[in-house]
Formats: C-alpha cells, structure tokens, sequence
C-alpha cells in the first residue's frame, strides 16, 4: 500500500513526494505542498487507487522553528476499503495550501475548520470562514502559543 | 416620525402604526420576493444548537447556510493539556446519545498508538456496549424524527425502550448518561451477570416493540408524506462530501467500518450491512430500524460467545491496576501513582483509528511525542460531516421539510461542535 501510493504519484508527479513511511498499519505520504491537489486528484482518479472519500483534514502544530504546521489529509477508497494518509508541511512564513475542494467537496467544512484552528490559508477555497469561533475572534486557539486557559477579552461581548 | 398626511390622520393610531413602514411589507409578486430566515441556535427541532440561515421564496428553500461552534468546548486543546486517562471522561460529551461507544473508539485510537493488546473478554463487553449504544442513539434519532414531523407518541415510546439500556449502563459501570466504562486496556469493571439477565430481557421485548413503532409510523400517512421524496442527496454527492453512518448507506452505499475495517471483534460476528436506494428521509429512517434489529441480532451472539477471563489488560506500564489492589499492594500503587502523574509512555508517532458509530465514522487521530499528554488530538465528528450535506439535501425543499430532514440527518452538536 505504502509502495503502491507513493508510485503512483512520483510516476505521475515527478518530484512530488517527499517521503513516505508506516506506523502501525497507517500509511502516510508526506507530498510537497504546491502539489497536493494534482495528488489527490490522482488519487482519487486513478483506477486501482480509487481514494474517493475525504474522511478528515486536519493541522498539526509541530513546534518546530521550520515548517512549523503541518496538513493531514486521512483519505479512504470505497473499493479497496484502505485508508492513506497524506501530509503537507507548511512554513509559518508563508500559509498559503493550494484547496482540494474541487477534488472533493467534503473538503470545504474540513479546510474551513483548520484554517479557524491554525490560521492556514487554503488557496482557492470557495467560503473560507471561521468554523467554530466568531468571526471577529483575532486568535487561532490549536497553536500551540495560545494558552489552554484563553486570552482575556479576546471573545467579544456583547454591548449593554 | 414620518410626516403624516391629512388623510393617514384620520385613521386610528393603531393602524397608522401598523402601516409603519418597519412593519408593513410590501409584495408585489410573492414570488419574487427572497426573505432570509433565522432558524436556530434556539430551536427545538435543531436538536441542540445548530443554526440555519435559510433563504427562502415563499415558503421554497432557496439556500441554507449551516452555522455551527455554539458549543464548542475546545475538546482537542483540553486533550493537549491532559493525560490520556483523563481524556476518556471528555468523550462521553461528544455524541451524549451514545457516550459509551466514544469511550470505546477512543481507547481503541490510544491502544492502537500504544501497541496495547485487549484481553477476549473485554473485546466482547465492548462490543456489547457499542450495539447497546447503537439501539440506544438510533431509538432517539427514530423517535424525535417522528416528533419533528409531529408523531409525539413515538417519542414515548422509544424513550421508555431506551431508558431499559440505560438501567443497565446503571448496573454495569454505576452511571446512566456520562458513562466513562472503557479503559486503556480494558474496562473500568467487569460486565455484571445482572447485566446479562436484563440485557436478555429487553432483547426479548425489543423485537415487539420496534415492531410497534414500525407499524405505527410505517403505515401513517402523515408520517410517510412528509418524509418520502424529502431531502434526497445523491450516492455520489453523498460519498464526495464524505458522509458516513445511516446517511450515506441509505444511498445505497453499504460501507460499515465494522465490516470494512473489523475492530474488536466484529469479524467473528454473523450481520448484514443495511442499504437502501431512495436517500430521502424515509429510508433514513428505515435504514435505522433495520439496523437495530442487526444490533440485536449482534447482542445476542455476542452474549453467546463471550468467554470467560480478565477484563482488562495486564501492563503495569499502561493499563491502570485494579483498585482492590491499589489499595492493598504496594506495587500496584507505584503503579498507579506513576500512570496518574505521569501517563503512559506511547512510542513516538501517529495514529488513526475510525469506528462505525451510530452517526457515522467517529474516529481519533492521535500525534504522540512519547510523553503522558497527546501533542493533538483530532476528533472525526460525524455529526459535523453529515450536516455538511444539509445544504444539498435542503435546496428546492419546502420550509416544513427542514426538521424532517434535520431529523433524519440525526446531528448530536456536543460531537459536531467538539
């Protein structure tokens, strides 16, 4: 499985897939960032592979000084009833992800979610809102520099 | 105030002040006139906190924006903040109709990331508690749909067949609603023999009484009118916007990760995999009812083939010891001081683990650092996916189909909005 992915996409994308690894039975694929929707539309198109659900996408913060977040897309294939994991590393400098909602439209409310999280900006995304925190909030709360206990006075309030 | 003319003043106050122009809407053409409706978060037939903004054009659904996150907890940077144990008690606030079977899927998610192998015995009990939890969450989705479209007596009626499990859940782990029965490892305690008497008993009423609730809703003609040919999504749309559980096989799509992707020991046990082709509300519907009939069907052979054996798992580093022994050993204390302080130490790494619930895939997505505390934790919510659809499902739609589309999604919001 970790073979056959990873194939499939370097033979169709050169160059695109960083490294590939297993750990405990999950396969994940970590694919550069500016080609992660040509990848899984290959994923999803590719006859054996057959990746046709977006179960989850979600970010990571990692801590790391360089390419601090990172993106997980969990995909599963109706036919072959396996899942893949493919990830993108992002740079605190630049969070700027090309969009898979035009591969699957599931995607919409998942990227919505991370970016309210991580404050990652997906390219080309049709509704690009906050997911659970209002509009005006100024923080992105699954970093790892925002406290547990939240920030005072960052929720707005209601006026008398 | 406006200017009035002689001729408005003539007229009583109260009238002029319901020609007020706030008031007063003018329609030249109903049908061209778009209005933008509220419904929610305040709202019993949103069962929780969901908001809708609908367009509409009369009483036609033109659009529908789902608003979500009025109870949003923050559940995954409070999993940051604390041990793996402590986590367990936060997932019986995700899906509150089934907090027992998050328990299970989550320590399924942690056992998995820390390579803890469960004892035969504990295997079955979890299974039993999942199919408990099932019936359980599917009586309410059956019966508040058939209250959404105005059938209150099915309500009654499962909510009495419901409060049956509950009991037991009662007997078995000493709570009725926030459960916190699985363990890493294990279970909190071993299943009771007062549980397999009562379990019996209801099982030996259930068939009868869905039956009831079957007949009465199946042959009503309110019922079936307002549900057949309403908030139909189709297979593909259904399977591209990655909905799960109920939904997606009353699309005709017979995924079920109990038999996709066994966990536990589903493979050992003998069930169909309910599909239905309509995708409109009333197969829903259907697809529940016949899915509790599986779950007990799975209930009973699970009964049947339980061995007997340790509950829980014996790895003093990660499973936490008895509490008889805590008390009485002086390991076992060490022990138990180190995991409670400490945590367990899972190997470096990532993991994901996805579980049929009853509203769809509920899945965990652990990062670990090898510390006691998850670095994230990701909760796949079904509740959130499914309602996803809600747009689709609602356009062209009459305003009175909202709820019963609503109903037949079955969104819990503690799960949606994590």
């Amino acid at each position: 499985m970790k073979a056959t992915v990873a194939e499939k996409l370097e033979q169709r994308l050169p160059g695109s897939v960083r490294c590939a690894s297993e750990f405990r039975g999950d396969v994940t694929v970590t694919v550069r960032c500016e080609e992660i929707a040509r990848a899984c539309g290959i994923l999803r198109d590719d006859p054996d592979l057959a990746f046709d659900m977006v179960i989850d996408i979600l970010g990571v913060d990692m801590g790391r000084p360089e390419e601090r977040f990172e993106v997980v897309y969990n995909l599963y294939s109706l036919r072959n009833r396996e899942y893949v994991r493919l990830k993108v590393l992002v740079d605190e400098h630049d969070l700027t992800v090309p969009t898979v909602t035009g591969v699957w439209p599931g995607a919409n409310w998942h990227e919505r979610e991370t970016y309210d999280m991580f404050g990652i900006v997906f390219a080309g995304h049709p509704d690009l809102r906050r997911m659970y925190m209002p509009e005006e909030f100024e923080y992105f709360p699954l970093r790892k520099d925002f406290p547990t206990m939240g920030i005072p006075d960052s929720l707005p309030l209601p006026r008398r | 105030m406006p200017v009035r003319s002689a001729e408005d003043s003539k007229k009583s106050r109260i009238l002029s002040a319901l020609e007020d122009q706030d008031t007063t809407v003018m329609l030249d053409d109903a049908l061209e006139n778009e209005m933008i409706l509220n419904m929610g978060p305040q709202h019993p037939a949103t069962h929780g906190v969901l908001r809708l903004l609908v367009r509409l054009d009369g009483e036609t659904v033109m659009a529908v924006v789902p608003e979500l996150g009025y109870l949003h907890r923050g559940y995954e940077k409070i999993a940051e903040a604390s041990t793996y144990h402590e986590f367990i008690p936060h997932t019986d606030r995700l899906d509150y109709l089934s907090p027992i079977s998050n328990n299970v899927a989550y320590c399924l998610a942690v056992e998995k990331l820390a390579g803890i192998e469960i004892p035969e015995r504990a295997k079955y009990i979890r299974v039993l508690v999942c199919e408990m939890a099932r019936i359980a969450s599917h009586l309410v989705a059956a019966g508040s749909m058939a209250m959404d479209v105005g059938a209150l007596t099915v309500l009654l009626w499962t909510f009495r067949e419901r409060e049956k499990i509950l009991d037991i859940y009662d007997v078995l782990c000493g709570a009725r609603f926030t459960t916190s029965y699985a363990r890493i490892g294990g279970l909190q305690q071993d299943w009771d023999e007062r549980c397999t008497a009562m379990l019996e008993r209801f099982l030996g009423e259930f068939r009868g009484d869905l039956l009831e609730v079957e007949n009465l809703l199946g042959t009503n003609r309110i019922f079936v009118d307002r549900c057949e040919n309403v908030g139909i999504l189709r297979r593909e749309d259904a399977i591209a916007l990655g909905i799960t559980g109920p939904i997606l096989r009353a699309a005709g799509v017979p995924r079920d990760l109990r038999r996709d992707r066994p966990y536990l020991v589903y493979d050992k046990l003998d069930f169909n995999v309910i599909t239905l082709t309509e995708s409109d509300a009333l197969a829903r519907f259907y697809v529940r009812i016949a899915e509790m009939k599986e779950s007990a069907s799975i209930l009973r052979q699970a009964l049947a083939a339980m061995p007997a054996g340790p509950y829980r798992a014996d790895d003093p580093k990660k499973v936490v010891p008895r509490k008889e022994r805590i008390y009485t050993r002086m390991e076992e204390l060490i022990q138990d001081f180190m995991l409670v302080n400490m945590g367990i130490d899972p190997p470096v790494g990532e993991v994901y683990q996805g579980t049929e619930s009853s509203k769809g895939e509920l899945g965990f997505y652990i990062v670990s650092d090898g510390t006691g505390h998850p670095w994230r934790l990701k909760i796949r919510s079904p509740s959130a996916n499914n309602l996803s659809a809600l747009p689709l499902m609602l356009k062209g739609c009459m305003i009175s189909d909202i709820v019963a589309v609503i109903g037949s999604i079955d969104p819990v919001m503690g799960e949606a909005d994590k």
